[in-house]
């Protein structure tokens, strides 16, 4: 009896449809993310999250309907991230249906906002996403922001530590050098940022083969977010799970009716 | 009626739609009469402990809830929703607790675990004659929580183990609770949640 590992799909909306590129550029469409988030819940995804890359208000407007949409039938949780700016964001997303809110750009921008989000609605509905890459940081990780087209000069591994002691209750960590190419999640990374974190940790970036999924969690990732596997079908989210219990990990699984 | 308690606590309206798969009506309110007079209240709550209390209080909560019990109708907690019917809550504040409503005694206080907040799904261990978990059987539930009450207290107690054991479910007469997110945890959440609309 133990706590079971995490898989958690993640959807990148814009304007009503879900994409997804390489290294955060050359999107392709990958479908209706109501739809996909329903199909998703079936398979036994044990989170879903949204990232919403909308340039545009009346993008993030749609979202809103999206998440309202998903809300009502997919009972699991649901993370929202993308264009979350303010206090007042948060809410509006938790009271659409989010049950998470993820932030990167805007806690940069102004670290206090991690504390009064946690100290309005509580740790557990932060989750800090980190777009790191490879840079002559201290720490030899970048944190990055706009969809990794910006480097920051913030050492990954100290902004997670600060986030920690601000309050967020979880950390995304998403490897700018892995993300979309599916060669496997950037394990070193994983490694260093599990090092420092003081919350749950989730994988993200990389994923391809199944054995990628527990060299992550081998690295100590407590959940693992991936889009381009599932969304383009080469790995079904039961077959993750199957591998996953097949070398000891803990995972829930649903009864396929 | 399923009356969802909304005190400023948390995205209501999963509940709200979780709830209605049951088949009943299910309306989110703060109003103390529909609230003290629903066939069924949920009480849900996340955050902080203390923060709950003070929404809870502002709208009367505790006479609310106290009432349900003495009137004999079905009430259910939900993660913090279900650690403010104990005495009282040690959260963010280690030497003088917060009191809570106090339906049950002992104090909620932090879970002895090397990584928190126990985020995630984990199993159960209900008592054989468990109404709220009647057909479920080796399934798990999601939780989001560092604190939790870990001495038993009314008629049944299921347990779960993060770090240590605590109790993942409490059931009482007309009072029950659960520390996980039942309108969270897929279709086993959604059946729990039928098998207590039927004592409704």
């Amino acid at each position: 009896m133990t706590l079971s590992i995490r898989i958690i799909p993640c959807l990148d909306v814009t304007d009503g449809r879900v994409v997804k590129g390489v290294n955060f550029t050359n999107l392709i469409d990958a479908g209706d993310p109501v739809e996909l988030a329903a199909l998703y819940y079936a398979e036994g995804a044990d989170e879903l999250t949204f990232l919403d890359i909308s340039a545009s208000s009346a993008g993030r407007e749609t979202t809103l309907e999206i998440v309202r949409r998903t809300a009502e039938q997919s009972f699991i949780p649901l993370t929202v991230g993308g264009g979350v700016r303010s206090v007042d964001d948060v809410n509006r997303l938790l009271r659409a249906g989010a049950d998470k809110i993820s932030i990167n750009t805007s806690a940069i921008a102004r670290p206090e906002l991690i504390a009064e989000i946690a100290d309005r609605f509580g740790s557990q509905v932060l989750v800090l996403s980190v777009d790191a890459r490879r840079a002559r940081t201290e720490s030899g990780f970048e944190v990055t922001t706009h969809g990794g087209r910006e480097g920051t000069d913030i050492d990954a591994l100290a902004w997670v530590e600060k986030a920690c002691a601000l309050g967020v209750g979880e950390i995304l960590l998403n490897s700018m050098d892995a993300d979309g190419t599916r060669a496997g999640y950037d394990i070193g990374m994983i490694t260093a940022v599990r090092a420092v974190s003081k919350v749950p940790l989730i994988a993200s970036g990389g994923a391809g083969a199944l054995e990628d999924f527990a060299a992550a969690l081998n690295a100590g990732a407590d959940a693992l977010l991936a889009a381009s596997v599932f969304h383009f079908g080469s790995h079904r989210i039961r077959d993750v799970k199957s591998y996953l219990a097949s070398q000891n990990y803990s995972v829930r699984t649903v009864q396929v009716l | 009626m399923i009356a969802i308690l909304d005190y400023g606590s948390g995205n209501l309206r999963s509940a709200e739609r979780a709830f209605a798969t049951s088949g009943h009506e299910v309306l989110v309110t703060s109003d103390a009469r529909i609230a003290r007079e629903a066939d069924g209240l949920v009480v849900p709550g996340v955050g902080a402990f203390a923060a709950c209390m003070k929404g809870l209080n502002a709208i009367d909560g505790a006479s609310i809830i106290n009432s349900r019990v003495k009137n004999e109708r079905p009430t259910l907690g939900i993660c913090i929703g279900m650690q403010i019917l104990f005495a009282a809550g040690a959260e963010h504040s280690q030497t003088q607790p917060h009191l809570g409503v106090g339906i049950w005694p002992g104090t909620v206080s932090e879970l002895s675990s090397p990584l928190l907040p126990h985020m995630g799904w984990n199993t159960v261990e209900p008592p054989t004659a468990s109404l709220l978990f009647s057909g479920i059987s080796n399934e798990s539930f999601y939780f989001v929580h560092s604190f939790a009450a870990k001495t038993p207290v009314g008629e049944m107690q299921t347990w779960t183990t993060y770090g240590e054991r605590f109790l993942s479910a409490v059931e009482d007469g007309y009072m029950s609770a659960t520390q996980f997110h039942p309108e969270k945890s897929g279709d086993v959440g959604l059946a729990l949640i039928k098998n207590w609309s039927k004592s409704l």
